[in-house]
């Protein structure tokens, strides 16, 4: 099997407009979540009224006319893939070896609900021509691919809150299996729009701590009460070993596992003996020639919900066994807020360079442990000891998704 | 009152720009939208739409594909206004 680094990364977050500005952030401890102060909180009364809107507005990166013709979720895409590529240092690779997996959990929602409110108040006439490209999930992978002329297949893997793992993995295993020497891989969301607020509040999935947004997302702590809506998005520059170090490319690590499993137990209710997940984790590792003692960091699912903080801990004991306790774990959803389907891509970034740093981030708004989680969360960051360990990011998706990633440093 | 050739010339070319970011000089009488300013059928959908609004004409959809050139538009626009 081909080996596969990373080669470029590039994101735009409730933290920062960029990959490493966004690190910074994370490791400085702050929140990217704040009250909304759209005029549709009032008008439709939303009980939840904050969420993680991206630090620095689409808007002002890209041109009015790139802008007209993507859905925000598209922007995000395009702004978080043109920095990874060029972090990667633009290779030079031809168009049919060069391949994009980059996933949605919603798609483009904005874009298709707006022209419905078109259609209802000025008529079908006035509906723009470009709704449908725009509101199709794979149109983030579609922009990027086309700003990017690949041409090895351009690829959407819709898993809802799994989803830009599962990309990532997909594009880990085509350059594995030589379908493509260098595939851009990654996720966005751009949902912050009242109906998935209303549609999420309804299932009681949301934090309602209007009155401390910035304290709203707090996995693992006692109070926590639900996940926080963020949006953005994360890109990666996959490409095969031997042709990234032939060219000199700066390698940030290797992807050693990417492991999708299901569940088929609820809809949206975890597994609560969390075996899907364990088997994730598990499948992940056998692909890296990896034991679970050779794990050192977790970046974890860990969106802030009750039963689905506690559903990934029996997971992780499930796996690690004694050796959880040896785990330094991450939540970074607590500064981040729940990205959705560019969640496993923003984290899969912060994994990497945790590893490549050695420094795990901390976890924000960790005031009271959940006893029944005992796992090993520091609140502030915290040095990684072990160089060549391996480290783990997970994420699970309604529909019992489960999708696991592997690094290790090269 | 009605618009002049050159008024309507200078509207369709603000609409050009703002759907395209072409600039609005280059949208001359002679040129071909398709041709010479590159405009796909979807972006001239979207300027069509506009044109209506802000010349208060309707273009019906079968009149389109005979507007090839900026000259056949701003004609069209100019003998149909309200």
């Amino acid at each position: 099997m081909r080996r596969v680094v990373v080669t470029g990364i590039g994101a735009t977050t409730p933290l920062g407009g960029d990959a490493l500005s966004s690190w910074q952030a994370l490791l400085d401890g702050k929140s990217g979540i704040a009250s909304l102060t759209d005029d549709w909180i009032e008008k439709y009364e939303i009980p939840v009224t904050f969420a993680g809107k991206a630090k620095v507005a689409a808007l002002e990166v890209l041109t009015p006319q790139e802008a007209k013709r993507l859905d925000p979720s598209s922007q995000f895409a395009l702004i978080s893939a043109r920095e990874a590529w060029k972090d990667a240092g633009e290779p030079e690779v031809a168009p049919e070896r060069l391949a994009v997996d980059f996933a949605t959990g919603i798609g483009g929602v904005w874009t298709l609900l707006d022209a419905f409110d078109t259609l209802k108040e000025r008529g079908p006439r006035r509906v723009l021509p470009m709704t449908v490209p725009m509101l199709m999930p794979n149109g983030p992978a579609a922009a990027i691919g086309m700003d990017l002329g690949a041409r090895a297949g351009v690829r959407t893997a819709v898993s809802a809150c799994a989803s830009g793992n599962e990309s990532i993995a997909n594009g880990f295993r085509r350059i594995q299996l030589g379908e493509a020497d260098v595939v851009v891989a990654g996720g966005a969301e751009a949902a912050i729009h009242p109906l998935p607020i209303a549609a999420f509040a309804a299932m009681h999935a949301l934090s309602k701590r209007n009155d401390e947004p910035a304290r709203a997302s707090r996995p693992y702590d006692v109070d926590r009460d639900g996940f926080v809506m963020g949006e953005g998005a994360g890109a990666l520059v996959l490409e095969e070993y031997e042709s990234a170090k032939a060219r000199g490319a700066k390698i940030y690590c290797e992807i050693v596992g990417g492991a999708v499993t299901s569940d088929a137990y609820h809809i949206t209710a975890p597994d609560p003996e969390g075996s899907g997940a364990a088997r994730a984790v598990l499948a992940a590792l056998e692909m890296a020639g990896a034991t679970p003692s050779d794990v050192e960091h977790v970046n974890a699912h860990a969106t802030s919900t009750p039963v689905g903080d506690i559903a990934e801990y029996t997971a992780l004991k499930r796996v690690f066994g004694d050796h959880t306790d040896s785990l330094v774990v991450t939540a970074t959803k607590s500064a981040t807020g729940h990205l959705l389907g560019g969640a496993g891509a923003v984290e899969a970034i912060f994994t990497l360079l945790a590893l490549k740093e050695q420094m795990s981030p901390g976890t924000i708004n960790l005031d009271n442990q959940d006893p029944e989680i005992p796992l090993n969360v520091p609140a502030k960051p915290t040095p990684l000891s072990r160089h060549d360990a391996i480290a783990i990011s997970n994420s699970f998706g309604f529909g019992g998704h489960n999708a696991v990633l592997a690094f290790r440093n090269v | 009152m009605a618009l002049s050739s050159q008024d309507v010339l200078a509207g369709l070319a603000e609409l050009v720009n703002d759907e395209t970011g072409i600039a609005a000089d280059a949208v001359q009488m002679e040129k071909s939208f398709t041709d010479d300013l590159d405009i796909d059928s979807i972006s001239m959908m979207t300027i069509v739409v506009n044109a209506e609004d802000k010349f208060g004409v309707k273009i019906p959809d079968e009149k389109v594909k005979d507007l090839i050139t900026v000259a056949d538009a701003v004609n069209f626009i100019t003998e149909n206004q309200a």
